[in-house]
């Protein structure tokens, strides 16, 4: 569980049923057993009205559990970027009454937050629990490049190869926390680089 | 003085009775310059010298925020109520110099919102007529439905419908027009953001209904001004003023405090704000609890009181004023 540091750190919660009219899901990985414990807490019938769309990883596991579930839609996705646009799409369409709930890592909450954001919701109103892995999504505040799933403190950034201390402080604009250059004022200065997000 | 309560010297510029009940009141400032910027949605607390007694009752600014030379607000006359309104329509003519506070906003839009979804009820209208302004100068999206008792009781149906045209839904209650409101609720695009302004019983009923129907609490908005409702005199001990005050039939707690010398801050003296809510230091007997503000919780603890709207029977009360 992520603790709060500074203002602007994501905290999550746990996922709870809501009153509403249509319930979409988005998860990954260990998300998904988050969509499955809190089954357990949903009224009959809950699921009827439910969409899950869902980033199994690598691994691929889960889909079965979330297909006992037994909900409306269940949509797998080879990553987000695949899954974006029919996001939007569900997104735009939408009427009041639609919940969200997302699950999984702090990349795939954020970047999903990001979407609904545009689309209207307010970052309250959705119900959001964190699983699996701690590895963050990253904005360097030098040259603005996004690198993906850092696990180090400090990291690389993917772009211009500076050496950026990976801050709590987090933009939910851009779905990233902020990496500022760790040795600015002598580039022989090499901290450590040690597994902080894993 | 109170905060947020800094006073701003007008005098009534017009009176212009606009249906049996409602008569709509102009304030420019006595200096001649411009009156503060507001945003729709805000209100002034009208200060009213009647004799030895003063009444300060809020009421929503309803002239554009677009035109700040003068203030406008409408009244509806309440023959049984505490007597604010009587001298608002009896009482107040043109040429008369008043006090009003500058404007407070716990009404507010959200410009975030893609679409604005409004509800008005007989009298609530008037935050209603400041916010389509604002919203229609800036190309916003809304969508305004109006709840009347007959078309004649309609304040300023006839002015919105020629602005905004079918923006604008009416329903008279003598014609048995009724607000489908789930499906109303349920047609919104996602995005959109509900305000409700208009007697209790509505409010109450459309909040209950958006809740069931999904929508989060962060996109309802609302208000009432609870105006105070008379009661039993009944004592209380201010412990930190050391003064014990009778609080009169026809006087809120706020104002009995007032009169007292004691000066609590508020702001909106009906029950929304929170300004001037007050620890309870003793008790022995019943609240009668009648504000928006504080929890269910609080209500039961007997611990909070809202002095502007809400009142007590019962042997001692004694309050951290």
């Amino acid at each position: 569980m992520a603790a709060k540091t500074i203002i602007s750190r994501p905290i999550y919660g746990i996922l709870s049923p809501q009153p509403g009219k249509h319930h979409l899901f988005i998860a990954d990985a260990e998300g998904a057993l988050a969509i499955t414990d809190m089954g357990g807490k949903a009224p009959p019938g809950f699921f009827d009205g439910a969409e899950i769309v869902f980033i199994p990883g690598p691994e691929g596991k889960h889909i079965a559990a979330l297909e006992a579930l037994k909900p409306a839609q269940l949509h797998i996705a080879p990553s987000f970027a695949s899954l974006l646009p029919r996001l939007r799409q569900t997104l735009t369409n939408a009427h009041m009454g639609l919940r969200l709930y997302l699950a999984g890592t702090e990349g795939l909450i954020g970047q999903a937050m990001q979407v609904a954001l545009e689309a209207g919701i307010d970052h309250t109103s959705m119900q959001t629990e964190h699983r699996g892995s701690l590895a963050r999504r990253m904005q360097c505040v030098h040259c603005k490049g996004i690198t993906e799933n850092v696990t180090t403190q400090p990291a690389l950034c993917s772009h211009c190869g500076l050496l950026l201390l990976v801050r709590d402080h987090y933009s939910r604009r851009l779905a990233a926390f902020q990496g500022v250059c760790i040795n600015a004022e002598d580039r022989s200065e090499i901290p450590p680089m040690e597994e902080a997000f894993p | 003085m109170s905060t947020g309560t800094t006073k701003l010297d007008v005098v009534v510029s017009d009176v212009v009775p606009v249906n049996e009940l409602v008569t709509r009141f102009h304030f420019r400032r006595r200096d001649g310059e411009l009156l503060p910027t507001f945003s729709g949605g805000a209100h002034v607390v009208v200060e009213m010298r009647d004799g030895d007694r003063t009444r300060l009752n809020p009421y929503s600014l309803m002239g554009s925020p677009l035109d700040t030379r003068e203030y406008t607000i409408s009244v509806r006359r309440d023959d049984v109520g505490r007597g604010g309104s009587l001298f608002m329509h009896r009482q107040v003519k043109p040429g008369l110099e008043m006090v009003i506070s500058y404007p407070v906003n716990l009404f507010s839009l959200d410009l975030r919102a893609k679409k604005h979804l409004m509800l008005a009820g007989g009298i609530g209208i008037t935050p209603f007529m400041a916010q389509t302004s604002q919203l229609a100068g800036a190309g916003g999206n809304f969508e305004l439905h109006y709840t009347c008792r007959t078309a004649s009781l309609g304040t300023y149906a006839d002015v919105l419908q020629q602005r905004y045209g079918n923006r604008v839904k009416l329903y008279h209650d003598d014609r048995e027009e009724r607000i489908d409101l789930d499906r109303l609720l349920s047609s919104q695009p996602l995005g959109t953001h509900l305000y409700v302004c208009g007697p209790a019983g509505m409010i109450n009923w459309v909040r209950d209904r958006a809740a069931a129907l999904g929508w989060p609490p962060e996109t309802v908005h609302f208000e009432h001004f609870a105006a105070p409702q008379p009661g039993a005199p009944f004592d209380v001990t201010l412990a930190v003023s050391g003064k014990t005050i009778r609080v009169d039939e026809q006087q809120s707690l706020l104002e009995a405090m007032e009169a007292a010398g004691v000066d609590p801050p508020y702001l909106c003296r009906g029950g929304v704000c929170g300004q001037c809510e007050t620890n309870v230091i003793s008790s022995d007997g019943k609240f009668i609890h009648n504000d928006h503000w504080l929890s269910e919780e609080d209500h039961r603890s007997g611990c909070k009181i809202m002095p502007c709207v809400s009142r007590f029977e019962g042997k001692s009360l004694v309050l951290e004023r």
